[in-house]
């Protein structure tokens, strides 16, 4: 056989079998269709990993022991993005008719997939939950009505940090005069908390410095050197992403800034992001939306459920106290409530993507339903409507210890009142913009 | 057998000098645009439309202006990322600055103000050749990046710095951008532009601007003896190029995805443009669609693959085998024809004349 017709052969292989790529995947009628967009692979994959791990194994813990929600069994698909956003937007458009009712929600998991997706959800009828991250004038559900960003935004961790330096200095009156800077990752993650940073400066009198650092953030040394030299700053905030907050943290203890006056947002305080960092890393705060460890009510069961039956989705039962592990189980919990509570309104039955926006307009996630979770501690309630789909937003402080993260903190409030104004002033600009009539909540 | 031109006489210059001068090939570029604009729409899933069609169409205009500056005149660039961003934010701009102009006018402005950006960072062209301008078409491509990330103004001071499509009609209720566009007017909208550019393109190279590309690609010393002028020639290519990739851009930002953040346009973005026209085929119009192809499709295809076969493997797994097929795919078929998919092409036509009695 000659190489020409090697080539033929494969060419009309490939012809032949890209024709069948639309063919669908028979799912059974009677289960509920999740749709997981993971990133198990590519640059942030050690943060990714457990995320997923986490999600599947609340997923599989609910089919374990409930048989499902409501006695509906849940069907869960995973699709890899490789925190890439076009084949973010591929795996969406994949799964968001798979199964009886197609896709309930998409947690995108990522900031880029998640502005792809803004339009998309809106024609779909598909909610978008982006816990912790997106857009945080999305807490405006008049103009957003698809868009739901519980339990934490950027911009409430940047009101939080603030918060909690406040409290440390012993007011905040004593912030005047006080140096804060922000390292951040330039791009549109990193730039979200600049604006509430600004106008907190102005309202307090703190002197309020930023440092973008490029994509990825493996070279730092020019920023903190004049961070650590000239600046010297008496707080720094982080919102880093992947390598490059272990970098900062290197960077940090070679001029020598002290490691308890160093905060990052939640995205820098993954456990993946702390071990490459080793010694440097002790002492380094950051915020977080979830409780920390594994020792809660929900991890017990997790463990007796799936791990002693050799059935978990991580490497090893020790895996699954991580932050992003921790994260995962949230966003799981989230959809997961607000599935059962579209059920019990429109029935024991697969739920379309329309009910569960309905359900997530009114979602309630109480201290009691916590406790008979077994996550009490470990998440904070959540209390949505049609106007507000944030919630209270609020975050704890965390501190490495050398080993694990450590809860220095109680769970801290944000200024609603200003940061709720900001909200509704941003989405009122892009409401502007792509001509959306603000729908009524009555 | 069929594809004979055998019989087939040209009476008249016009005649002869005809884009597509034998009769099957005008058929079957008829066929293929009834297919693109009639059965692709009417049988295809939305998935299929938006997912895959769309991406290909746009990607394929951005390689489509790279290869004219790269295949035709010669000019190695690894820009295309930042001239796309150009174009996004430069349509942004026009749109929210002037709500009342149409999207075609809008689209065509964004190309028009990218090709202006592309003659600025086109002019170093003059002094530095082959590698070294790549690595000066580079510094295009961050400089245009760290621009948009770094004013606010180009943003319309959004916290983030994303940019959002507003939603625009071409005529009537025909939305093409924003939440009410359905997939088969976006569809059509994007072939109906790159239909349009690809034809104007193959004609521009076979005109004088085309022929003194080529003769300044081939060799420029001796493009200047014959007197071509290599301001204007390199700088028309570098303005053309940067048109062409703009509106790629505009499309991918309005029509694609809806919003974007200037990340969407980074260097990968430009390798990955490179090695559509790469693989494709330097210096041919249908290597830019056949390279797009390539890089779009086949990806999605592998990791779509496991799951049509009813093979059950973790999509971790199914991302790592994608990656390793994809490369080695990449490497058989520059080492079985290195002047790219459109050089097998052009084999298959010359076999098929044979067909079925080759010699």
């Amino acid at each position: 056989m000659n190489i020409t017709r090697v080539k033929t052969t494969i060419i009309a292989a490939a012809v032949i079998a890209g024709s069948l790529a639309g063919a669908a995947t028979a799912f059974a009628a009677d289960s509920q269709f999740i749709g997981s967009l993971v990133y198990r692979t590519g640059p942030y994959a050690p943060g990714g990993i457990p995320w997923a791990d986490g999600f599947a194994d609340y997923i599989n813990l609910l089919n374990a022991r409930d048989g499902g929600i409501n006695g509906v069994k849940l069907d869960l698909e995973e699709c890899d993005t490789a925190y890439n956003t076009d084949k973010g937007v591929e795996c969406y458009e994949r799964l968001k008719n798979n199964g009886a009712t197609g896709m309930p929600a998409v947690m995108p998991l990522s900031t880029g997939i998640t502005y792809a997706l803004l339009d998309r959800v809106v024609a779909d009828k598909i909610p978008l939950i982006t816990s912790g991250y997106g857009r945080a004038d999305a807490a405006d559900g008049r103009i957003f009505p698809y868009v739901f960003v519980p339990p934490a935004t950027y911009w409430g961790g940047a009101d939080i940090a603030i918060n909690y330096i406040s409290a440390q200095e012993g007011g905040y009156g004593k912030l005047k005069g006080k140096k804060i800077a922000l390292v951040y990752h330039d791009s549109a993650y990193g730039k979200e908390p600049i604006k509430t940073l600004e106008a907190l400066a102005k309202q307090h009198g703190f002197k309020f410095s930023k440092f973008p650092v490029p994509h990825p953030g493996l070279e730092q040394k020019a920023t903190w050197l004049k961070i650590g030299r000239q600046l010297r700053p008496d707080y720094v905030l982080m919102w880093g992403w992947g390598v490059m907050n272990a970098t900062a943290i290197k960077e940090a203890a070679a001029v020598g800034f002290p490691r308890d006056k160093f905060i990052g947002v939640w995205w820098s305080g993954n456990d993946a992001d702390m071990i490459p960092a080793g010694k440097a890393a002790t002492g380094y705060k950051s915020l977080q939306f979830n409780g920390v460890g594994s020792d809660f009510g929900v991890h017990k069961q997790i463990k007796k459920e799936l791990y002693a039956k050799g059935k978990g989705s991580a490497k090893s039962a020790e895996n699954t106290g991580e932050v992003a592990y921790n994260r995962g189980l949230q966003s799981a919990l989230i959809l997961t409530e607000a599935l059962q509570a579209a059920m019990n309104h429109y029935g024991n039955k697969p739920v379309t993507g329309e009910q569960v926006a309905w359900a997530l307009d009114r979602l309630s996630i109480t201290e009691d339903r916590l406790k008979e979770i077994g996550a009490d501690g470990l998440f904070d309630p959540i209390e949505l409507s049609c106007v507000d789909h944030l919630g209270k937003g609020r975050a704890k402080v965390t501190q490495w210890d050398g080993k694990q993260w450590k809860t220095i903190s109680d769970w801290i409030s944000p200024n609603s009142e200003m940061l709720r104004a900001m909200y509704e002033a941003s989405a009122a600009q892009y409401a502007k913009e792509k001509g959306i009539t603000p729908r009524p909540c009555g | 057998m069929i594809y004979r031109e055998a019989g087939e006489f040209k009476a008249s210059y016009r005649e002869d000098q005809a884009i597509l001068p034998i009769r099957q090939d005008r058929w079957f570029m008829w066929g293929l645009m009834a297919v693109a604009f009639l059965l692709i729409p009417a049988i295809s899933s939305q998935y299929w439309l938006s997912t895959i069609m769309l991406p290909f169409l746009i990607l394929a205009l951005a390689a489509l202006g790279l290869n004219v500056l790269t295949g035709y005149a010669g000019q190695l660039s690894l820009g295309t990322g930042g001239f796309m961003a150009t174009g996004a934010f430069a349509a942004y701009k026009l749109a929210t600055m002037f709500p009342e102009l149409h999207i075609v006018v809008v689209i065509l402005l964004a190309g028009l103000i990218t090709a202006g950006v592309g003659i600025i960072f086109g002019i170093p062209s003059l002094r530095i050749k082959g590698f070294y301008l790549a690595v000066a078409t580079l510094a295009s491509q961050f400089f245009l990046i760290w621009m948009f990330n770094k004013f606010g103004w180009f943003t319309n001071y959004s916290s983030s710095g994303v940019i959002s499509a507003p939603p625009m009609t071409v005529f009537g209720d025909f939305f093409v951008t924003g939440p009410h566009a359905t997939a088969v007017a976006k569809y059509l909208f994007a072939l109906s532009l790159v239909v349009f550019f690809a034809i104007m393109t193959k004609n521009l190279v076979r005109s004088n601007i085309g022929r003194e590309w080529m003769a300044v690609r081939d060799m420029d010393i001796a493009a200047e003896i014959i007197g071509i002028k290599m301001l204007p020639t390199k700088l028309k290519a570098f303005a053309y190029s940067s048109f062409l990739c703009g509106i790629a851009g505009a499309l991918w930002a309005f029509v694609h995805t809806g919003s974007v953040e200037p990340l969407a346009f980074d260097v990968n973005r430009s390798f990955q443009i490179l090695f559509m026209v790469i693989i494709g085929g330097l210096g041919s119009i249908m290597g830019a669609f056949l390279g797009s192809a390539f890089i779009v499709l086949l990806p999605i295809f592998l990791s779509n693959a496991p799951h049509l076969f009813g093979i059950n493997i973790a999509v971790d797994l199914i991302s790592h085998i994608e990656f390793m097929v994809f490369g080695a795919l990449i490497l058989f078929f520059l080492i079985v024809e290195p002047h790219g998919l459109a050089r097998l092409w052009q084999i298959a036509k010359e076999k098929l004349r044979l067909w079925p009695f080759p010699y």
